[in-house]
């Protein structure tokens, strides 16, 4: 997650397909973040000072979806 | 009883950070959060180490729960504002737990360390800790109307609320505990039956604020829950319920709701009780 294209410190909650909140880490000091999720439609909701984003990602059985964020 | 005796915001607690009779204390899941950096003049209350017995599964008992505040510095007349990261859940358990041992004035922060850091506001080295001089502390013995018990969830089971706040695939019974937590403790999976399915995320906003009486009175009467009757919430460990106690008994005004603090680690391990799997 950045923000000018430097690590921003926030939230990301993890949303079901029915939008309903699923897990929320805070990212770490180099502004990444990492769920664990059953394959499906997610929305990742990034929080932080001042700004809310959401990104719709697609996860698949053995495979990392890699999602930047910027804010 | 209203919202402003039990829950302050995050301006109230900046102009209150050096008022002498009110005490911040930080109680979260990670207990090394507050080592990172907290609220300047918070004191560190961790829910394992402090609160629980070392040995039996068990709180720490009245005389423990006295020499603990006593040695933080908390006296039986000031203001306890509770915060934590995970939006409460450890600090509306503590919140709980001091209602329990009778803690007359204890308020929450109203979303907590996400809040705080969503205002961008300051937060010092986790070195920076508060000298306070110890004090004298007496609690009360411990307050059997909002603590459940294992017996008290079977008697209540199709004549009392059950209100199961883990989220819906802990409830059916495909995981036993959050995804990001180990899936240990209890032998079975699943819900205690009648129990209603009302995930603790729903009492919340995004930044981790309660919602208003009104969505939250709303939210409970939609899914059935008739607030007439008596209530018991339950989760894992009785972290996440302790939230939506303090929805129902501290902001709604439920009289007759109690917290099972054994919760699924307790039930789902019991022998002959029964069990359910499915959503609601």
């Amino acid at each position: 997650m950045t923000r000018d294209g430097e690590p921003v410190n926030g939230y990301v909650r993890l949303l079901d397909e029915g939008g309903e909140f699923t897990a929320e880490v805070p990212t770490s000091a180099t502004g990444q973040f990492r769920f664990f999720a059953a394959p499906g439609t997610w929305t990742l909701r990034a929080l932080v000072p001042g700004a809310t984003v959401d990104r719709v990602v697609a996860a698949t059985r053995g495979s990392v979806a890699e999602v930047a964020i910027a804010v | 009883m209203s919202r402003s005796d039990v829950l302050v915001s995050a301006e109230w607690v900046q102009e209150n950070l050096d008022a002498p009779k009110v005490v911040v204390v930080e109680v979260d899941e990670d207990t090394a959060a507050y080592d990172k950096n907290h609220i300047r003049n918070a004191v560190r209350i961790d829910w394992k180490k402090d609160l629980q017995d070392p040995v039996r599964r068990d709180f720490v008992d009245q005389a423990g729960f006295e020499a603990l505040l006593s040695a933080k510095g908390i006296a039986n007349d000031d203001t306890v504002v509770l915060y934590g990261g995970n939006n409460n859940w450890f600090a509306s358990y503590a919140f709980w737990y001091f209602k329990l041992y009778g803690h007359s004035d204890v308020r929450l922060l109203d979303g907590g360390r996400k809040k705080w850091e969503l205002d961008s506001r300051e937060l010092v080295k986790g070195e920076d800790v508060p000298e306070r001089a110890a004090t004298e502390y007496r609690a009360q013995p411990q307050d059997a109307s909002i603590r459940a018990f294992r017996d008290d969830v079977i008697a209540a089971i199709g004549s009392k609320n059950l209100v199961d706040v883990r989220s819906p695939d802990e409830f059916s019974g495909r995981l036993l505990a959050p995804a990001h937590l180990p899936q240990e403790q209890s032998q079975r999976p699943g819900h205690v039956p009648s129990a209603r399915n009302i995930p603790w995320s729903k009492n919340a906003n995004d930044d981790g604020t309660f919602k208003s009486d009104e969505d939250l009175k709303a939210l409970y009467e939609s899914e059935n829950v008739d607030l007439s009757k008596d209530t018991i919430a339950y989760c894992r460990i009785g972290e996440r319920s302790a939230l939506t106690w303090f929805v129902l008994h501290q902001l709604l005004g439920q009289t007759n709701v109690k917290n099972y603090d054994g919760s699924w680690t307790e039930y789902g391990s019991l022998v002959g009780v029964p069990i359910e799997l499915g959503a609601n």
